[in-house]
């Protein structure tokens, strides 16, 4: 496989922890964050660090990024997800940009604005399909049970849901802390794939990719979530031989999938083989009965 | 026979609206029991204090003889008091049958993990689940609509939909805000029906607002008549029917 390609794999593959994490927290509960870069940022650090400076193991390195980003979640969360909505979105957007500008000053820990360098370059491509597969799992499993079952309540009907004996509060948390880990884990491969990392590349920019990414594979959807990936990640790709104009019809596409989509690729549904079956039988039966009739007419 | 519900000297204000006026009630166990009163009479704030939506000024509110005053809405729910909505609240994107899951989830006991591992434990409670679902859309008649999305259905069935939901959460007393709106006289006599069978089906104890007095008649063994947060009259039906402070909220002072 050519280094390129793999490169891309890799990118695809992290990008879609990080979505993932999203695609819980907005696809299933309706909380949107443009924080998660932020989660992402503290995943890459921590992870970066304890490798290059500590010689920790990578896979513990990883470990502990995603569950410092999680922590730091859950201290969050706790404060800011009795917030209604929009408040809430607010408070993800400050801290975000908080761990941001905190990075850049801290230059003994984090290296500062000049980047930290000299990661040592662990990430392959088997350590990130491996990851993929455990977290696709996890968030299939998660969603498919009580607990995903309890955050599509408070994504339909909160009111309803407290009044079926559903915590919100505890849910909300959850999902919040689960998405903050997604982003930390995905930060942490990103950290020992780039090898260098500096504290603007976990912008706004990127919180907001991450949303969109999600938006438009589709909320509620976890296979539209990685579709969705597929599409925001390689459309730069793509289009990369036109260099400047690349961003300007990545940035159409997504108008327009928006458009013809509001739901997203794959919104409030999941890819499967059944239904792609049973659309195939509607699809000939409407042919056969198109035949009949034009024999009627003849 | 033993109290279920009993409110005692319940206040709630809304800026300088009292919307509740020293509210009392003794409900006891098996019974219907019917709030009635012209609109804003504070009928739905009652339910809403009781659910614990809103925290009442002062006053107790014993469930089982446990005060629920300060809890939460869950807590509540979890007690044991199940309700519907005056303005349907369903979970509108998903199926009829993952509304009334939703309301069951208080029957697992698997974690996280074994959810995660798919243990046997996760597919035979998954399973039990399914099945109370499918039993309990059976008893509404909605077992052939389960698939259907719940904001698809007409709205009778939006209603029983939404009472099957409560009653999925295995309650002891269930509260239904105006079940018989929007129905005509047919679909009230049928919701009459309905809601006797859910009632002795589940051992339920029933505090409802209702408008149709053809359902209230039906229904309830003893109503209490609301008329801007003060209660005006208590007792049988046909007692407050006569009752002249009920004749004057609804129809106006005689002249």
């Amino acid at each position: 496989m050519s280094g390129y390609l793999q490169g891309i794999i890799i990118l695809v593959g992290i990008n879609l922890i990080a979505v993932l994490g999203v695609s819980i927290l907005t696809g299933f509960t309706k909380l949107f964050s443009f924080g998660n870069a932020g989660f992402m940022s503290i995943g890459a650090y921590t992870c970066a660090i304890l490798t290059t400076r500590y010689n920790v193991p990578f896979i513990v390195a990883i470990i502990a990024g995603a569950a410092f980003a999680g922590l730091v979640g859950y201290g969050l969360g706790s404060l800011t997800l009795g917030l209604q909505g929009d408040y809430f979105l607010i408070t993800t957007l400050g801290f975000g940009e908080c761990v941001r500008v905190l990075f850049e000053y801290i230059t003994p820990v984090t290296g500062g604005a000049k980047g930290f360098s000299g990661i040592p370059h662990y990430t392959n491509i088997w350590i990130v399909l491996i990851s993929v597969i455990l977290a696709f799992i996890f968030a299939w499993t998660l969603t498919h049970s009580k607990y995903g079952r309890n955050l599509t309540a408070i994504r339909e009907q909160e009111v309803a849901a407290q009044a079926v004996g559903v915590d919100t509060a505890k849910n909300k948390l959850m999902a919040f802390v689960v998405s903050a880990v997604y982003a930390g884990w995905a930060g942490a491969l990103y950290a020992n794939s780039l090898t260098f990392l500096e504290p603007k590349i976990f912008n706004l920019a990127k919180s907001s990719e991450l949303t969109i990414t999600t938006v438009i594979g589709g909320l509620g959807s976890l296979t539209g979530s990685f579709l969705g990936t597929c599409v925001v990640t390689l459309l730069p790709e793509i289009f990369r031989s036109l260099s400047s104009y690349r961003m300007l019809l990545y940035g159409i596409a997504v108008v327009v999938i928006i458009i013809v989509r509001p739901s997203g690729l794959y919104g409030y549904k999941e890819f499967s083989i059944t239904r792609i079956g049973k659309w195939f039988k509607k699809l000939g039966k409407k042919a056969g009965d198109a035949k009949r009739r034009g024999d009627v007419a003849e | 026979m033993s109290e279920i519900l009993k409110i005692c000297g319940l206040n709630k204000n809304f800026g300088g609206v009292r919307a509740i006026d020293s509210f009392h009630l003794q409900l006891e166990e098996g019974k219907i029991h019917g709030l009635i009163g012209p609109n804003g009479a504070g009928k739905t704030t009652i339910f809403n204090t009781v659910t614990g939506i809103y925290q009442p000024d002062s006053g107790d509110i014993l469930f089982r003889d446990k005060k629920i005053t300060n809890s939460k809405p869950f807590q509540i729910a979890q007690m044991g008091i199940g309700r519907t909505f005056q303005n349907i609240r369903l979970f509108s994107n998903l199926s009829v049958l993952q509304n009334v899951l939703i309301a069951s989830n208080m029957d697992i006991t698997y974690n996280m993990m074994q959810s995660f591992l798919r243990l046997p434990k996760y597919k035979r409670e998954e399973e039990q689940l399914c099945e109370k679902a499918m039993n309990l859309l059976e008893i509404v008649g909605l077992q052939d609509l389960a698939d259907a999305r719940a904001n698809s259905l007409p709205y009778g069935h939006q209603r029983k939909l939404e009472i099957a939901r409560a009653v999925a959460l295995n309650p002891a007393l269930l509260l239904l805000d105006e079940p018989a709106a929007g129905m005509n006289g047919e679909e009230s006599v049928e919701l009459v029906g309905f809601i006797k069978e859910i009632k002795t089906r589940f051992h339920l104890t029933v505090l409802m607002i209702e408008h149709h007095m053809d359902v209230v008649a039906g229904l309830c063994d003893h109503v209490t008549v609301l008329n801007f947060g003060k209660t005006i009259a208590e007792g049988t039906l046909d007692d407050v029917k006569c009752n002249k402070l009920v004749v004057e909220a609804y129809l106006g002072e005689e002249k």
